[in-house]
């Protein structure tokens, strides 16, 4: 697939809970070919900084051109970015990495935090064909179940503090979702310590999983070697562009 | 006047369309690029840092931004030379630019063996890495004493015929001194500057942000340092200058012909625009039109004092 750097022009960035942030651009080109589980760096034009910043696709509509990232304020960055307008440019380089592989019937995806983002690009290629499992802090965090509403057959939550769904971890409801339904495939994205666990769970219930991980990225490209990472067999991977989506036997 | 007329130049007996390469370690192979660059119009694309074997590099977190800049430790991963010479050089030959390999030794054999395995067709030079901050073996010996570097040149000329270039480490008190002591071993030509050490800690965790701790600062933040460098250099030595550091678009690479350098190299830049290296090809040729200059070696050293 190609990859192109463009200007795009910013639709909406809205605040959708605290220190969480959806931005929409106009982009044709990368809406008409990105795959779920790729991302775009985005060149924000602010505080002299000088790297992109890596996002995954949250959403897209091919059909009206548009592309849409969900990201946390967490550094100098993203703390530029919130302040973009509609109407800038703001150019981007994608769609960098390759996705899932969509090949499952019956899957359940899991996010947790902004690992969240990307799945809601799956669960709407996948038009009501996914359960997804989602954990967050508290229930003030938690607008993605809206957000999944149109896309997603069932919604499972857990929060930290149990003020919204269950109380505690994604991995504590898992093993109970997986008696009640034969999904065939799980699609995780989250903190690496969650996405291990729920790898694990996965292996002893024989069914395969993916994961998408996260490193810190300058190219993009695969050429700058900033992101590499171990693989069980040996190999060195780059995560930009051999990811970030890996079989999860492959690397955790 | 023509653009390829302006810009076609040579340097240590390599043609090139135009005077502008890419840096080690931030063009991949070139391949990882062609989406955004006609790789032939590129004076040359130098590759990766290699090393006779295959090295994984360094653990925990390789790069952070830091003021107008970036730090890096990826600490030279590479799959070793030999796995460069069948694999890779075969798929990237095609794309018919220059491939100038870097090469780091954690001996001077090391140097003297890569140059010969490297001695092929389709390779059409070598540069010397002996400025690598992040490995303890990555040669930053040979980049801060003039004899374990002329030690590398000779041992590098001995065993090929290709150009052989020295990158010289900005680590150093008198750089004039490092120059002519690889001009003196032979080197053809001089590429400077590698990366300035550096450092970030992170204040919420008291730890350093890079898994290194010390890592390599390149960017806007260490151009005016690479630009006195190589004109120190320049008034040094005889021998062409390849000139880096924080180069980001044609204004900046002027400034570097100027102080004396033959060619420029695009590093960091190529991150924050991957179309970037095409832009100062053209921007160059435009500032050369704009000032009646029917090539690019009328403007090399030419700063007035
Ligand atoms: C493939 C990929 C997809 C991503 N998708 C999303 C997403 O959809 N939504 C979202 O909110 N975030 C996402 N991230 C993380 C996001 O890129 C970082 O949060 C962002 O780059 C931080 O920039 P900053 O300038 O605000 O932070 P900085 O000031 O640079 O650093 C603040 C903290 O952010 C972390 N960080 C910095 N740079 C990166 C980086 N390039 N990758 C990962 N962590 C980093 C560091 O650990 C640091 O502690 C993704 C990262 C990758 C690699
Ligand atoms: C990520 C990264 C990797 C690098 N790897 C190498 C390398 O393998 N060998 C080398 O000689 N220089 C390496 N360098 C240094 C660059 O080639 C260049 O000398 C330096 O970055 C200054 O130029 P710039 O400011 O335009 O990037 C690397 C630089 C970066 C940023
Ligand atoms: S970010 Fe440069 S190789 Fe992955």
């Amino acid at each position: 697939m190609p990859k192109i750097s463009i200007d795009a022009i910013i639709l909406e960035n809205k605040p959708l809970g605290s220190d969480i942030y959806q931005l929409s651009v106009a982009c044709p080109e990368i809406a008409s070919c990105a795959q779920p589980g790729m991302f775009v760096q985005l060149q924000i034009n602010r505080e002299m900084l000088l790297l992109r910043r890596p996002l995954s696709i949250a959403d897209l509509d091919a059909a009206a051109g548009t592309v849409t990232f969900i990201y946390r304020r967490i550094g100098k960055g993203t703390a530029a970015m919130t302040s973009l307008q509609p109407q800038e440019k703001i150019n981007c380089l994608g769609p960098l990495g390759h996705g899932f592989a969509m090949t499952a019937k019956n899957p359940l995806l899991i996010g947790g935090g902004l690992g969240i983002a990307p799945l809601l690009f799956v669960a709407h290629r996948l038009a009501g064909q996914a359960d997804i499992l989602m954990g967050g802090r508290c229930r003030q965090e938690m607008f993605w179940p809206e957000l999944f509403q149109p896309y997603a057959r069932k919604i499972f939550i857990t929060t930290d503090d149990g003020s919204l769904g269950t109380k505690g971890f994604t991995i504590d409801l898992l093993p109970m979702l997986l008696q009640q339904e034969k999904y065939d495939q799980i699609i995780v994205c989250g903190p690496e310590i969650m996405m291990r666990g729920v790898a694990k769970i996965a292996a002893a219930a024989s069914i395969p999983c993916q994961v998408s991980l996260e490193k810190r990225m300058a190219c993009g490209l695969g050429a700058c070697l900033s992101c590499s990472c171990d693989t069980n067999d040996g190999r060195r991977v780059k995560v930009c562009k051999d990811g970030p989506v890996f079989w999860a036997q492959e690397v955790l | 006047m023509e653009q390829s007329a302006l810009l076609r130049t040579e340097l240590a007996g390599i043609k090139m369309q135009s005077p502008v390469w890419t840096a080690s370690g931030t063009f991949g192979f070139g391949e990882e690029f062609t989406d955004f660059v006609d790789l032939h119009r590129l004076g040359a694309v130098v590759v990766k840092g290699t090393t006779l074997q295959p090295r994984r590099g360094n653990d925990g977190v390789r790069m952070t931004e830091t003021p107008a800049g970036m730090l890096n430790c990826i600490g030279l991963e590479n799959p070793g030379v030999d796995f460069f010479l069948n694999d890779i050089l075969p798929r990237i030959q095609k794309y018919g630019s220059n491939i100038i390999v870097n090469i780091s030794g954690s001996t001077v054999e090391e140097y003297g063996i890569l140059a010969e395995k490297l001695d092929v067709p389709g390779v059409a030079g070598i540069e010397l890495n002996v400025s690598c901050p992040n490995v303890k073996d990555g040669g930053i010996i040979f980049g801060t004493d003039p004899k374990a570097a002329a030690a590398v040149v000779t041992a590098a000329k001995k065993h090929t015929s290709l150009p052989v270039i020295l990158k010289l480490s900005p680590n150093v008190t008198d750089i004039a001194l490092m120059a002519r002591a690889v001009e003196e071993a032979g080197a053809d030509a001089i590429s400077l500057i590698n990366t300035l050490l550096g450092m970030a800690i992170d204040i919420h965790t008291w730890r350093p942000v890079l898994g290194n701790v010390t890592g390599g600062l390149s960017g806007p933040a260490v151009k005016p340092v690479a630009l006195r460098l190589v004109w120190q250099t320049a008034q040094a030595v005889h021998i062409p200058i390849i000139g880096m550091g924080g180069i980001m678009n044609a204004d900046d690479a002027i400034e570097f012909f100027l102080a004396g350098a033959s060619a420029v190299s695009i590093g960091t830049a190529n991150f924050v625009d991957p179309a970037i290296t095409m832009k100062i090809i053209d921007g160059i040729a435009d500032y050369l039109q704009l000032h009646h200059l029917n090539n690019i070696e009328e403007l090399i050293g030419k700063m007035k004092l």
